[in-house]
């Protein structure tokens, strides 16, 4: 499936990027070809194949509903961009 | 002392013939004469090295050393390590100070082994060849006008400079064992889940997983040995015991089953690479192997799989990265959407893009069933061929990589030639199995790698393979002029 400029400016916008023109573009040209190669998959009978869920048959495990880790707001936010009485700061939402 | 094995280290480290502070000294100056033109680290951290050896020093002296106290190691930079920045090979995180070890950080902490620093990589390890880190491409030892392979080509790259005793990597596609390949080295992607991914910056969750890269299989086995094993803090970790990997090293390989996948040996393979790999073979037969022919049909959709699994996955892994709590913030940002957008958009490499677009898309509405459900489906058919085949073999070989290492460049702007460089590695990742590569004959003085592919949690039947050959043949010893 080919990508033009404005498919690329959509998914773009989904992933949230930043992109200008020219880039868009490029992507089209580039996604479109990665699309080719993942196409050969269309030749392939899956009629009663079941998805993959895991290697090894595995399921989630669950672990009793606990704290396990001491508050550490402090040193995880001494590496943010900016913050405020232990509030991450962004640009305003609200009015 | 940096042409020694960690065996032989540990031992001379036992005897005191020199410390592990000398040691540990010795692989700094080298990486300050050599990386500022290989630039395999991206971190070097020589302070906190010399008081870890200074460290391993006194547990030396008290007799309380473990195998891998006082031996310099190194880190891909995607293991998070506390107080030394962990940049993914990214600028999204070039200031990034984690603020915890990765289990697989600290469990060779606690075996005693010395950081020297944090090696580049392709940026969140979407790369084969080490060129899309923002750091600038790693130059493969061997020849420095070509890639060392990737995405972990930093790790490899430093241990066949002898930069390092060995490193860690990590392979999600093929990124232990092919820069492993093409830098001539050892390296092992283990079991889905036999090493915690907790610390490990995601990529594709379902694929990734931690492994040691080293000198030689007995080297690798002693990492291995250290890094592997259950963690509560990965969801995904195996509770299986970790056998012990040195003790199986020797065992005789008469009458091992060798299969080697007709599809492995087709088209596209360059024909002196599959000479030398044809060649350590013939020493597995005279070792007492025998050899047979096998299919594994759907080998062949691997990478079309794997480009629509990884990226999927990627592109949900990569969210996180929103310019709030941690990694790049655009400058001003006009509002909390612009914010976003340029943060990511400034933070993010061409392939990284590349790669969350890809996913977006495969996984927006009305496109899910067709490309994600049919490829999680036909992952199990190529699951499904390696079970069938384990029942008439007992390890698979084939090449790591269908040529030698390529020139820096030449395939940089095509995304889809790049992705063919592990047409041979990924199948391993999208079955979970475990997978080796090791040096064989050299091609024009380049490397060439042996893929070993071994049923679930055989990581001791893959080193052990290794090691026989490592014990007949000196291909692991060879060392790029210069780095001697």
């Amino acid at each position: 499936m080919a990508l033009d400029q404005s498919d690329v400016e959509k998914i773009a916008h989904l992933a949230r990027l930043a992109l200008p023109a020219a880039a868009c573009t490029r992507y089209a040209h580039d996604l479109s070809n990665i699309l080719a190669l993942v196409a050969q998959m269309d030749a392939v009978d899956t009629a009663g194949v079941a998805p993959m869920a895991h290697p090894l048959h595995q399921t989630q495990r669950l672990r009793p509903d606990v704290p396990t880790e001491p508050d550490q707001r402090a040193h995880f936010q001494s590496i943010a961009p900016q913050t405020d009485g232990g509030l991450y700061l962004v640009p305003r939402v609200i009015e | 002392m940096h042409e020694q094995t960690i065996l032989a280290l540990a031992e001379d480290l036992r005897a005191r013939r020199y410390s592990s502070v000398e040691l540990t000294r010795h692989y700094l100056e080298r990486i300050a004469r050599l990386n500022p033109d290989l630039n395999a680290f991206i971190t070097v951290a020589a302070e906190p090295a010399l008081a870890a050896a200074g460290r391993a020093d006194a547990a030396l002296a008290a007799g309380t050393a473990e195998p891998l106290t006082g031996i310099p190691i190194a880190h891909k930079d995607i293991f998070c390590t506390r107080g030394l920045r962990t940049s993914c090979g990214s600028r999204m995180l070039d200031t990034f100070i984690a603020p915890y070890d990765a289990t697989v950080v600290e469990r060779l902490a606690t075996a005693g082994a010395v950081v020297l620093g944090k090696t580049n990589m392709d940026e969140f390890a979407m790369g084969s060849s080490n060129e899309t880190s923002w750091y600038g491409p790693v130059r493969n030892p061997w020849d420095h006008t070509r890639v060392p392979g990737g995405s972990s080509g930093g790790s490899a790259a430093a241990i066949a400079a002898r930069l390092c005793a060995a490193a860690t990597g990590t392979d999600t596609g093929g990124s232990i064992r092919q820069p492993a390949a093409l830098c001539g080295i050892t390296g092992i992607k283990p079991t889905y889940g036999r090493c915690s991914r907790w610390g490990m910056i995601a990529f594709a969750s379902s694929l990734d997983q931690a492994g040691p890269m080293a000198r030689s299989a007995a080297d690798a086995a002693l990492l291995l040995q250290a890094m592997a094993g259950f963690d509560p803090r990965d969801s995904t970790s195996i509770d299986t015991p970790v056998p012990d990997y040195t003790a199986g090293l020797n065992q005789d390989l008469a009458g091992l089953r060798i299969g080697l996948p007709k599809e492995y040996f087709g088209d596209g393979l360059d024909a002196r690479t599959a000479a030398s790999i044809d060649g350590a073979i013939r020493e597995y037969e005279q070792l007492g192997a025998r050899v047979s022919e096998i299919s594994l049909p759907n080998s062949p959709l691997s990478v079309p799989v794997y480009y629509v699994v990884a990226p999927a996955e990627c592109s949900s892994n990569l969210a996180r990265f929103d310019g709030v709590r941690y990694g790049h913030r655009c400058q001003s940002p006009a509002d909390l959407e612009d914010l976003y957008q340029r943060s990511r958009a400034e933070g993010f490499g061409p392939e990284v893009q590349r790669r969350i677009m890809i996913g977006t898309y495969v996984l927006s509405a009305g496109y899910y069933d067709a490309y994600y459900l049919k490829a999680q489906k036909i992952r199990h058919l190529i699951a499904d061929d390696f079970k069938r085949a384990f029942t008439r073999v007992d390890v698979i070989m084939g090449p790591s990589s269908p040529t030698t290492a390529f020139p820096i460049g030449a395939k940089r702007d095509d995304p889809v030639a790049m992705y063919l460089s592990d047409i041979y590695t990924i199948a391993a990742n999208l079955a979970g199995l475990p997978g080796m590569s090791i040096p064989v004959a050299p091609v024009d003085g380049l490397p060439v790698g042996l893929q070993i592919i071994g049923n679930y949690f055989e990581e001791g039947r893959l080193l052990n393979v290794a090691h026989r050959l490592q014990q007949e043949t000196h291909w692991h010893c060879a060392v790029p002029t210069g780095c001697a």
